[in-house]
């Protein structure tokens, strides 16, 4: 229990201490742009109703859900046959760093081009930017398989998609997820930004809109819920993968016990 | 026929301009229910030519016939003990799922499986860690659960890599007791590649010594040792140390790539 205590006081130390600082150092502020956080505050409740939340918050969450679930599909499968091809590799690797090297939010006014300015268009962009990291992390992890495991499924006939569920892609996963992980605040940037250009509904709408409006505290809480969306996304994605990757984390520290 | 039958086997390794000869001119054979020892100097392509026999590798010239039939590609009535338990055994599954899987692909029932999983685990005397991950085992339980996975397998004939060549004297001494007592009550048939002298002559019934690289048979040895062995008694007894003076003798002439040295095989008592 003390313990738990402790660690909880070591999570929130620092937090505490910014919002202290920032408290403080606002309150007398009377800059239009720079308003109090007290100010800030009180105006929360008011723009992040409940209705709010299902009207702004929730298609944007879903939107980034689309985009990511779709690049994490699309990601792995190609990935896998990426990396398991040394063919196919040779072929796609120009073609992927230079993909790769164009920055995502330049996509956004071409994808709209064919795609409208509707949820899909919005989907696309983000799957677009996610899938990268995704991609060429998911290619590396499928090289790396051990060739001693590999050995031992093929002298035990493990071929085809056993070997796909059973040995690539666990072999792969610590890889997939640190690519998944990148995706993740990939995401959260290109969900505003895609709001940004053509919406209207969104975060990223609603922080433009206020900002247009002259609501500067409103404009204040709507960065706020987005750092605190991203915190959340963050924790979750952490606990799934504390889960799928016990074997790993576990493994990793009793090599660390005896090299 | 014989279990297993090598004629003629040769592999080349061909890649970047240079040809590397690992393994000449093979010919041997292992009748059913028996326990033969591979060993030879180390760089003699022992490993090629397990692989070669597992068919994890194409011979280049000859061929290997598992109860008359020929190899190419893994046989089903084949399993494989590796020497890097570490990385033989998937780190993601569990002690019982690792050693389940191979029997999943053989398409054995749900109650079948369970049923052999149980007894290899049992026979390796590892029943309790069947809920563990491989890496919260020791080297020597690790290699454990490799042969039974190997055992659930229900081979026809066993390879070993040099499977105790990474752990420490003492697991050693226990798993090569274990092996034995495994091939004695199950009368399965073993093929055992080893570095090491004295492991040789204390497990097999035959010793088959291997020259260098380009590699041949150089010798075989029946060891006329009492089939009752243990640590204690057959490693001071006079005809074990004759035998493996022997052997060491004709490694140590391998090692010099001297010819056919004619040391005589030491007579049976």
């Amino acid at each position: 229990m003390r313990r738990v205590l402790l660690r909880l006081l070591f999570v929130l130390a620092l937090p505490a201490l910014l919002v202290a600082i920032w408290w403080l150092a606002s309150d007398n502020s009377t800059d239009v742009f720079w308003p109090p956080l007290r100010t800030i505050m009180r105006t929360f409740p008011d723009v992040w109703t409940a209705e709010r939340l299902q009207d702004d918050v929730l298609p944007s969450v879903l939107r980034l859900t689309g985009g990511y679930a779709l690049a994490a599909v699309v990601g792995v499968a190609a990935g896998t046959v990426i990396g398991s091809y040394r063919r196919v590799r040779a072929v796609c690797e120009p073609v992927l760093e230079f993909l790769r090297a164009v920055p995502p939010p330049v996509l956004v006014p071409v994808i709209m081009l064919f795609a409208g300015i509707d949820d899909t268009m919005k989907v696309t962009v983000i799957a677009s930017g996610c899938v990268w990291p995704i991609l060429l992390n998911t290619v590396e992890g499928v090289r790396a398989v051990d060739s001693v495991m590999a050995e031992t499924a093929r002298s035990y006939g493990i071929k085809g998609p056993a070997r796909l569920t059973h040995l690539v892609l666990p072999s792969a996963s610590p890889q997939i997820f640190a690519g998944l992980r990148q995706a993740l605040s990939i995401g959260i940037i290109l969900m505003v930004i895609s709001e940004m250009f053509a919406a209207s509904n969104g975060l990223g709408f609603t922080v433009v809109q206020f900002q247009r409006s002259f609501a500067i505290p409103d404009m204040w809480t709507g960065i706020l819920v987005l750092g605190l969306l991203g915190f959340l996304l963050s924790v979750v994605f952490q606990l799934v993968e504390r889960r799928a990757l016990a074997w790993y984390h576990g493994l990793r520290a009793s090599a660390r016990r005896s090299p | 026929m014989h279990a297993l039958a090598v004629s003629g086997l040769q592999k080349v390794y061909e890649g970047s301009g240079r040809r590397v000869e690992a393994v000449r001119d093979l010919t041997f054979t292992v009748d059913a229910g028996e326990l033969v020892c591979l060993v030879g100097p180390s760089g003699c392509g022992k490993t090629t030519l397990l692989k070669c026999m597992g068919g994890l590798l194409t011979p280049t010239d000859g061929e290997v016939l598992l109860e008359g039939r020929k190899v190419n590609g893994p046989p089903p009535g084949m399993a494989f003990v590796f020497q890097e338990y570490g990385r033989s055994l998937f780190p993601w599954m569990r002690v019982a799922q690792n050693v389940e899987l191979p029997l999943k692909q053989k398409g054995l029932s749900k109650s079948r499986r369970r049923e052999l999983v149980a007894d290899a685990l049992e026979s390796v005397g590892l029943t309790d860690a069947a809920d563990a991950y491989p890496w919260q085992l020791s080297g020597g339980m690790q290699q454990r659960v490799a042969i039974a996975r190997a055992l659930a397998y229900e081979p026809q004939v066993l390879l070993m890599d040099e499977p105790f060549a990474a752990v420490d004297a003492q697991t050693r001494a226990d798993l090569e007791d274990l092996v034995r007592g495994l091939w004695r009550e199950r009368g399965i048939t073993i093929l055992f590649v080893t570095h090491d002298i004295d492991e040789a002559v204390y497990l097999g019934q035959r010793v088959i010594v291997l020259s260098s690289s380009p590699t041949v048979v150089r010798e075989q040895l029946k060891v006329d040792l009492p089939d009752e062995r243990d640590q204690l008694h057959t490693r001071v007894a006079p005809r074990f140390a004759e035998l493996r003076t022997h052997v060491y003798e004709q490694i140590q002439a391998a090692k010099r790539g001297a010819g056919a040295v004619k040391t005589d095989t030491p007579p049976p008592r």
